[in-house]
């Protein structure tokens, strides 16, 4: 074994070697045994590095970390995580909730007055920036969703009533979300508006993939 | 099957990462809920690193101090790359700040390629994955950042070399150097 060779494998194993210090490598390898067993070593070495699992620290540190930036008075989601089941009744009820109180969110944080409800808001301020990063991918999310949806209707998996009453839901969710639009146009550094407009959006998404999900169980 | 139900069903993480948009999204307007899903997703992967990186009675502390940083520069995440990876290159600058901190404050660098000698013998852990990790632990500093930042966490040599303040041909080297010390203990 060279050890001149032997010091060059690790870049023969990562393919970072020049193409002409490859080719002279590669033919010292086919006659040297010592040499291709240190290269299977040092495969397995990087294989078992790329296998190591990744685990969570013993004790929660949410606690100590929401003391640290200052929400103290949230509760952890940890203890109460379950998974939540809507009929489809309670499904549209929900996003029309929303919808009403997204409207009146977005009207009063545009008339510069502040909701007393459970909004959480601390720490950073939220650059606009955010929207144009996420935008393309949600819009594209949402655009499958719909699709799934109108298939659901045009199927029949879904009866009329159930989509008229979706899509109006829907209907007011984009009238919400339109309006916290031009509401953080004219306030981009405000909090509530940033915080409200990504929540409606989340909740449109949460909205359409439940009612997907119900259109592919049907 | 319909077109928008067979893209649902076969992109099952395209979902997951614009659900992780939003969140980030929300964390970055204040939203300390959003913040805490992105902490439990990203959790295990932020304190493997740490523990890996530092000793482990320093990898509960470290992690806050991640968790924490990326709190406050929510703010700078651009979407250019995944939440995930943007985290974890925030959680290796929180690192090796500590230990740039640490070394200076114990006036010691442990670097020495000769230092590899002390890795004899697998370690008497029982169960083959703490061997290795516990192998892991036991190298040079240098061999040892530069192996878990190349070979565990995928970061190319001209990143760990920017990363470290090295050079790119003392990346490869202790890579290497890391890598025949470890062959001792695959099994």
């Amino acid at each position: 074994m060279s050890d001149n060779w032997t010091a060059r494998l690790s870049e023969y194993l990562d393919e970072t070697l020049a193409p002409a210090e490859r080719h002279a490598l590669a033919a010292h390898l086919s006659g040297c045994a010592e040499c291709t067993a240190t290269l299977a070593e040092l495969r397995r070495v990087v294989a078992r590095a790329e296998a190591l699992e990744d685990r969570p620290p013993r004790a929660d540190l949410w606690p100590a970390i929401a003391k640290r930036i200052g929400a103290g008075q949230v509760v952890s989601l940890e203890p109460r995580r379950r998974r939540l089941s809507f009929t489809v009744p309670q499904l549209l009820a929900a996003g029309i909730a929303l919808a009403v109180f997204s409207a009146g969110g977005a009207w009063l944080a545009l008339h510069g007055r502040r909701p007393a409800g459970p909004v959480f808001v601390a720490g950073t301020a939220a650059p606009p920036v955010w929207l144009s990063a996420m935008k393309p991918n949600y819009d594209r999310t949402v655009t499958e969703l719909e699709g799934a949806l109108d298939e659901g209707r045009r199927s029949g998996r879904l009866d009329s009533t159930t989509v008229r009453v979706l899509e109006r839901s829907l209907a007011t969710i984009d009238t919400a979300i339109a309006q916290a639009s031009r509401a953080l146009a004219q306030d981009p550094g405000n909090l509530y508006l940033n915080h409200h407009l990504a929540e409606t959006m989340r909740r449109k998404l949460d909205l359409l993939r439940q009612a997907s999900g119900i259109t592919q169980r049907t | 099957m319909t077109p928008g139900v067979a893209t649902l069903r076969k992109d099952p993480a395209s979902a997951a990462a614009e659900s992780e948009a939003a969140d980030v999204a929300l964390a970055a307007s204040g939203d300390a809920r959003a913040f805490e899903r992105l902490y439990r997703t990203h959790l295990a992967r932020v304190h493997s690193l740490c523990r890996r990186m530092m000793d482990a009675d320093q990898a509960d502390d470290l992690t806050q101090d991640v968790f924490v940083r990326a709190w406050q520069k929510l703010g700078t995440f651009r979407g250019e790359a995944a939440f995930g990876t943007w985290l974890h290159r925030l959680a290796v600058n929180v690192i090796l700040g500590r230990r740039k901190a640490l070394a200076l404050e114990r006036g010691r660098q442990s670097s020495d390629p000769e230092a590899l000698d002390d890795l004899t013998g697998p370690v008497e852990t029982p169960g083959m994955t703490m061997d290795f990790e516990q192998a892991i632990g036991r190298l040079p500093d240098g061999a040892k950042q530069v192996f878990l930042l190349h070979d565990v966490a995928g970061y190319r040599h001209e990143e760990i070399a920017t990363m470290l303040g090295i050079v790119v041909g003392t990346s490869k080297s202790q890579l290497h150097h890391a890598r025949m010390a470890l062959r001792r203990h695959l099994d």
